[in-house]
């Protein structure tokens, strides 16, 4: 690691007006992968603005509709919140399968998916649950949000708040992991709700995407069956050292399958 | 008064208050005076000529005090690491050793290896002045895979080894052999790839050393698992420093699995620079530097072929291994593919032809040296997967085939060189079977299809040879070094006993192992021994652990030496009773006149050895303090049965390792809960290699690509299940414990067990370790292609 100027902010306000004060400054939350790489010197942020003691961007509160989720929450305190196991069980489930304890005390919702790691967890949840990414400038739909490998809408400046997750009828998370990692090498998010039909895919990809062909099918008949004849093409998918293409491509069908029955509760 | 019960009991282990309690003083806890710290500039190519190396930045950089390359260490005259075993080649000739140098000379030959070292008062500062040291390379192309060194047009790492082969090496009757196959029934053939492996201690490497000028001595600590072998390699070889000014201190070690026995580059290059900077100079490994330079382990690429006769007796065995040394001969690499390799292909049989030919080979990689099982893994995946395929071509049940093949009557020579002392196969096969439940298992294969998985069952018989020995023959193989133990039981004045071993505990137990024997041969409570380890200024000298040897060798010694003192005792305790010494009989902690009921407690006889009043000083010397060095007469022979059950999910490929029993033979056993520890954590460093660990370097940069956690897959809890284990028990006959040796066993025999078990449940002949969920997935598609076609 190098030396660097840490930066305790006490308001979202405060977190914005150091990141103006500051070029090249980084946005500190749970800094599960930013302190790692930063560790192997392969990130040097010449200042950190730490996120961690704003209270207005922690808490997770449900009505019968929504569950909103503020970004500093843990993924532990996810996997075991009450309000999201009623609201939304494979929200909770997906949490507690992220990495390993450790991470889950410390790395956060908000930081997850501002960091956009095309094997990350929560990326499938935002996406298959067709949450809404709240910031301190605006509303971002989930489609609109994730932008390719690490990439997202968020602006210069930007600051994720919290985000809202509308409560679907059943929804369920299946995740093949990288047993090395405990990344996905594939999961996939099904959810039904008020708008249909979600399916979306993390690991698979440079980053989460939805499957319309699944949707649609499962659209017309939410069953295991609807989806165990639909191959995404491997053309385009990642390929490493755990997976080739082809085997992600296979797995996005077999693990949409299992979200779908575990969603009915099979 | 005494425990009279320690010997197979689990006794709550000594250590462990320290240990969990955070009161382990590992070397990194280690903090002297003045201390500076070390950073290593490495190589970022595979291979490459080192054109020019310029420190002026790094040297005036904040903090940094020196910095050193190879060249300033070439003008100091430091010699090379030396490898400890000449392995001499079919050719009759030496095998290549190729010059070590600690710091890079003109040359690289893997990513990682040593450049230089920045020396500063801050590790950031020597790290920051690492950045600033310019290199200039010349890449060279690389060659990484162990099958591809000899190919022609290869790029030669070393030039006295152009075709970059080390040694080419045979054991065996390689005629006789041959004529045996040609005459076979049934010839079972496989190719194999022994996966390379990380090894990955929690503790990663470190060193801490000082220079005394005021008495021109040093004193090295270092995570290592044979401090003294250490130091006269060192002192004897690279540095030229009189051995007995420098003391070498391995105090808690955080696991070694054989990767901490070498003498490494960077415990030599802070022992030099702390005397040119007369400051300490530590160094502590990150863990990507482990994963870079810590020497690995296996590394084979083998064909192997077992011939039978219509019986499925074995008739003969033929083996070809290329074995990886990587980029240099690190201590003991090369003994490791030849002589604790091809002599165990006979297994638990009397296969009675046997030949083993070993090619070694330099590749642009870390080097390859002992790790944990240290060719005998090998071998045993070699000759149980070879029985295994043999008995399911034969129509043959597993069992059956290999009882067919048991060794049963001892002593028994093997064809490749062992005298196996004791065993009894049958009896760890048949409790195997029984622990696992076998006649339950088509019941089981059937429900586990009924929820569509795949469930398949496999054995491996292994045998290993702990406690290498004796040194006369060790030596007349090549050994450099002799392969004896020492140990010191001193007894204090009040009769509490400190006991120093030239074994070292780096996660074993010893303290509390050796204490239960110590305490139960003198009749003493065990809180009244302490054992030290792990220091050449305060043991008197060791050849360390590694290969199963502590409690057969070291443990022997410290026997050895409590014999010598209830001797002394004797001759004291009779002074004493005013009896004849032959009549003094000791037991329980009490010296007894015999036939009277005469007696005095052991502390009282220690009190008068250091209180000698009443004391015949004519002809006895005062104290009770006794040293023993011990050289065994053969290797102890451990063996056992594991059977493993697994469940793949045809859908995905993962595999479940749904039961895994084992039941081993280790004679003799002094605490069964520190054993059941020992197989644990074998076991799951061999089921981690079967399905898990699989290091990679890339084939066109020669870059390490599972440099990480992150991409290399260290078995975790949750990857394991609970172990059904047992043991039976045939005493070793040339140990006056009647033990064997725990430390490798569950490494040796699980690899094969579960790819048994696996191939047992895809129905394919073979599949390469680690067996990937992709890799299975992929043997499952072809078999379904196959049986569309």
């Amino acid at each position: 690691m190098y030396q660097f100027n840490y930066h305790k902010a006490s308001s979202v306000a405060d977190a914005v007006a150091l990141l103006a004060r500051n070029s090249d400054a980084k946005l500190l939350a749970g800094g599960q992968t930013l302190i790692a790489a930063m560790k192997l010197r392969l990130a040097a942020p010449p200042d950190l603005v730490d996120l961690g003691a704003i209270a207005e961007l922690r808490g997770i509160k449900a009505d019968a509709t929504t569950l909103s989720i503020g970004a500093m929450t843990s993924h532990a305190e996810v996997a075991a919140s009450k309000v999201v196991t009623q609201s939304i069980p494979a929200l909770a489930a997906l949490a507690a399968s992220i990495g390993d304890r450790m991470v889950r005390n410390m790395g956060t919702i908000g930081g997850s998916i501002a960091n956009n790691d095309p094997a990350a967890d929560y990326p499938a949840g935002v996406l298959g649950l067709g949450a809404t990414v709240n910031t301190n400038k605006r509303k971002i739909a989930a489609d609109q949000f994730f932008k390719g490998m690490y990439e997202t809408a968020l602006e210069p400046g930007e600051i994720i708040t919290s985000i809202s997750f509308p409560v679907p009828k059943r929804a369920a998370y299946a995740k093949f992991k990288n047993q090395a990692s405990r990344y996905a090498i594939v999961g996939v998010l099904v959810s039904e709700g008020g708008s249909g039909v979600r399916v979306a895919v993390t690991g698979a990809g440079p980053s989460a995407f939805r499957v319309p062909e699944m949707e649609k099918a499962l659209n017309a008949k939410f069953s295991p069956e609807s989806v165990a004849g639909i191959k995404v093409a491997a053309n385009g998918l990642n390929s490493d050292l755990h997976a080739s293409s082809e085997y992600r491509a296979h797995l996005v069908t077999i693990m949409a399958k299992r979200a779908v029955q575990a969603a009915l509760g099979k | 008064m005494g425990d009279m019960n320690l010997i197979g009991t689990s006794v709550k282990r000594k250590e462990d208050y320290r240990f969990l309690t955070g009161g382990g003083t590992y070397t990194d806890d280690v903090q002297l005076d003045r201390q500076t710290y070390a950073y290593f500039v490495r190589s970022p190519h595979a291979h490459a000529t080192v054109k020019r190396i310029d420190k002026d930045k790094a040297l005036k950089a904040p903090g940094v005090i020196a910095v050193f390359t190879g060249e300033d260490l070439a003008t100091a005259k430091v010699a090379g690491l030396p490898c400890g075993w000449l392995i001499t080649d079919v050719n009759g000739q030496p095998m290549k050793e190729p010059a070590h140098p600690p710091l890079a000379q003109g040359k690289v030959r893997y990513v990682g290896d040593h450049v230089a070292v920045v020396i500063a008062d801050s590790y950031l500062q020597a790290k920051d002045g690492g950045e600033l040291v310019e290199v200039d390379y010349d890449v060279l192309p690389a060659v990484v895979n162990v099958g591809e060194a000899r190919k022609k047009g290869a790029p030669g790492l070393h030039e006295i080894a152009p075709d970059n082969t080390c040694y080419v090496w045979a054991l065996g009757d390689k005629a006789a052999v041959d004529k045996a196959f040609a005459s076979a029934h049934h010839v079972t053939q496989l190719d194999f790839v022994n996966n390379r492996l990380i090894p990955n201690a929690v503790e990663p490497r470190a060193a801490l050393a000082s220079y005394n000028r005021a008495e021109d001595s040093y004193t090295l600590y270092v995570a290592s698992q044979n401090p003294h072998v250490e130091r006269l390699l060192m002192t004897a070889f690279v540095l030229g420093l009189p051995e007995h000014k420098v003391r070498v201190i391995a105090p808690d070690v955080g696991g070694g699995f054989g990767s901490k026995i070498y003498l490494y580059a960077e415990d030599v290059v802070v022992t030099w620079a702390s005397r040119q900077i007369n400051r300490p100079v530590k160094w502590t490994a990150e863990r990507s530097e482990s994963f870079l330079s810590d020497a690995h382990g296996r590394d084979h690429l083998t064909h192997a072929e077992l011939a039978l006769d219509q019986d499925g007796k074995f008739v003969a065995m033929r083996v070809q291994t290329t074995a990886a040394m990587g980029a240099y001969l690190s201590t003991f690499a090369s003994c490791i593919p030849t002589i604790l390799y091809a002599t165990l292909l006979a297994g638990q049989y009397t296969t009675p032809l046997i030949y083993c030919e070993v090619t070694a080979v330099f590749t642009n990689t870390a080097p390859v040296d002992a790790y944990r099982g240290a060719g005998r893994p090998e071998a045993t995946y070699v000759v149980e997967r070879l029985v295994e395929t043999a008995a399911r071509e034969m129509k043959l049940d597993p069992a059956e085939i290999r009882r067919r093949n048991f060794i049963r009557e001892f002593p028994y020579q093997t064809p490749v060189a062992l005298l196996y002392d004791t065993g009894n196969y049958e009896a760890t096969l048949g409790e195997a079977m029984k622990l696992a439940d076998v006649a339950g298992f088509p019941a089981r294969k059937q429900e586990a299809a009924a929820r569509g998985k795949l469930r398949g069952l496999g054995y491996a018989a292994y045998i290993e040879a702990c406690g290498i020995a004796p040194s006369n023959v060790a030596g007349s193989l090549g050994a450099r070094a002799g392969l004896f133990e020492a140990g010191e039981v001193r007894v204090h004045p009040t009769g509490k006993v400190t006991v120093f071993t030239g074994s070292h505990s780096h996660g074993q137990g010893h303290e509390t192992t050796f204490a239960q024997v110590v305490a139960s041969r003198l009749g003493i409570a065990l809180d009244d021994v302490d054992i030290v380890h792990g220091d050449t200024g305060r043991v008197l000298f060791g050849m360390g652990t590694y290969g199963s040897r502590s409690i057969a060798v070291g443990g022997t010694a410290i026997v050895k030496a409590v014999d010598k003192v209830i001797a002394k005792g004797k001759k004291i305790a009779a002074h004493l009773m005013e009896a004849a010494e032959a009549d003094v009989e000791f037991a329980d902690g009490v010296f007894k006149v015999a036939g009277t009921d005469k007696e005095i407690p052991f502390a009282q006889v220690a009190l008068t050895a250091y209180v000698p009043h009443n004391y015949p000083l004519g002809k006895l010397e005062p104290g009770l303090n006794e040293n023993a060095f011990y050289d065994p007469t053969n290797f102890t022979f451990p063996a056992g049965t594991y059977v493993c059950e697994v469940e793949v999910d045809p859908d995905t490929g993962r595999t479940e390792i749904v039961s895994f029993t084992a039941v081993d033979d280790f004679g003799k056993i002094i605490n069964p809960m520190i054993v059941a520890g020992q197989v644990h954590g074998g076991l799951t460093q061999g089921i981690g290699q079967a399905l898990l660990e699989g290091c990679r370097y890339d084939k066109d940069s020669g870059q390490l690509v599972t440099g990480s956690m992150l991409d290399y897959c260290m078995p975790r809890a949750d990857d394991v299940p609970s172990f059904k284990l047992d043991t039976k028990e045939t005493p070793c006959t040339h140990n006056p414990l009647g033990v064997k040796g725990c430390g490798e066993a569950g490494a040796i025999g699980a690899p094969a067990a579960v790819m048994n078990a696996l191939t047992d449940a895809l129905g394919v002949r073979d599949l390469e370790m680690p067996a990937t969920p992709e890799r299975v997935w992929r043997a499952l598609q072809q078999t379904k292609m196959r049986k569309a076609a």
